[in-house]
């Protein structure tokens, strides 16, 4: 199975097969609409297949630029932040190393399907670092909120390698996101079902902290 | 159905209910329509298609049987716990118990899916989890956390093989959840976020999980079936 291959390393040299990007789409068009007829698709994908194939980039632009604020996010708690234990400290600074992973995968992975990375966005957390508690909280939304934008987006994803890329940095992400409620003392997985945001719902949850 | 009335679905337990009556079913089953709205409501979904079609809905349909099993193999060893009364502990008693009703609404989720897909939902499977008990509370926490991890890996190890996009959306919104109730209890029973040890293959090393294929996950679930 393609995913197996999924560890680290590999991540950074994900191909898309030996497949245009034309082809690709015509594949998944063709197997939608013969499976499902394109009234059943949802509309994140009945566009993806309206694109022009440049779907998964814009994707994995959008996965970098949340792994971009996240990384920054625990960069900056990691230096601000008084008052965390022992543990609250080490796992901030685990979790600001794995998005950092993550950044470097992305970009890789945009580059390798010709694309171009887009750059770290200007961030502003604006009182998030005053206190342990409201560290906690805000890193409790980025997590969720980064949870819900892969699990919105992957379905999108044409490349099969992409998706299995995607899916491995979620549930990462899933785990950051139920070890800081742990730690909030808030339940760690509120719902049986995951939310699946769509793009402009999670752009607008992270508004706040992009910088003008 | 809007994709803005499928997020409404999803997102909202009363309005889960009302698409249910609305169904014509019972209304007991709320979760199950996350995944019946999930796979669309048009009237040719429920029509055996021809062609490529039917081979996509049985290898997505071997694939949800496949979760189903690990889904009822968590849910029973749940009850088994609560009902062994193994944990004093009001908080770790707390998730027990929730990750419990959440492994069964899966287990309803995915056997509505099977049903809606045209396929014949597996039986739950006889189970074994009577040696772990036995060997008190942090073997059986051990245990859970276990099958956690191969859960998450086993639903990871399938995305890409499924054919219908709406069945992988769900099947994504219940891999993170499985890896919520991984780390949580990971991190209960001391293995620390990384994990180590007998563990390996089955949780994350690090920033990148590991899926595992379906033959990997059988083999590691065997001690549990009867």
């Amino acid at each position: 199975m393609a995913s197996s291959r999924l560890v680290a390393p590999e991540l950074a040299t994900i191909k898309v097969h030996g497949m245009t990007r034309e082809a690709f789409l015509m594949r998944s068009t063709l197997a939608a609409g013969a499976a499902y007829g394109t009234l059943s698709a949802t509309g994140l994908i009945t566009k993806a297949l309206a694109d022009s194939g440049s779907g998964d980039v814009d994707i994995l632009n959008f996965a970098l630029t949340l792994e971009f604020l996240e990384n920054e996010f625990y960069v900056r708690a990691a230096k601000q932040v008084n008052g965390l234990s022992k543990y609250e400290s080490d796992l901030t600074k685990e979790l600001r190393d794995n998005e950092a992973e993550h950044v470097d995968a992305l970009t890789a992975t945009i580059k390798d399907l010709g694309g171009k990375p887009a750059s770290k966005p200007k961030v502003d957390f604006g009182g998030a670092f005053a206190s342990r508690a409201s560290y906690l909280k805000t890193a409790n939304t980025l997590e969720d909120t980064g949870v819900s934008a892969y699990n919105g987006a992957a379905p999108a994803i044409e490349s099969t390698d992409v998706l299995a890329a995607a899916g491995s940095i979620v549930q990462i992400e899933a785990r950051h996101a139920a070890l800081i409620r742990l730690v909030r003392e808030v339940a760690p997985a509120p719902r049986a079902f995951d939310k699946a945001s769509e793009m402009q719902a999670v752009l607008d949850a992270v508004k706040p902290f992009i910088a003008a | 159905m809007t994709d803005s009335a499928m997020r409404e679905l999803a997102d909202d337990p009363s309005s889960r209910k009302r698409f249910f009556k609305m169904l014509g079913g019972a209304g007991a089953v709320s979760a199950a329509t996350v995944f019946l709205a999930a796979c669309g409501d048009d009237d040719a979904a429920d029509s055996p298609p021809e062609g490529a079609a039917v081979n996509n809905n049985k290898s997505d349909l071997e694939i949800l049987n496949y979760a189903l099993t690990l889904e009822f193999l968590e849910a029973e060893f749940y009850d088994k716990v609560i009902a062994s009364g193994l944990v004093k502990d009001k908080m770790v008693a707390d998730l027990a118990k929730k990750f419990g009703e959440t492994e069964q609404e899966h287990v309803d989720a995915l056997t509505a899916t099977i049903k809606k897909l045209g396929g014949t939902p597996v039986k739950a499977p006889k189970t074994k989890f009577e040696e772990t008990l036995e060997k008190g509370l942090e073997e059986t926490l051990n245990t859970a956390a276990t099958v956690e991890n191969l859960g998450a890996a086993a639903y990871l190890g399938q995305a890409g093989s499924i054919k219908n996009k709406e069945v992988l959306a769900a099947a994504l919104a219940i891999h993170t959840v499985e890896a919520r109730h991984a780390a949580a209890l990971n991190h209960l029973v001391g293995r620390g976020f990384s994990g180590d040890g007998e563990l390996s293959g089955s949780i994350p090393t690090g920033a990148f999980a590991k899926p595992m294929d379906m033959a990997a996950v059988n083999e590691a679930v065997k001690p549990f079936l009867a």
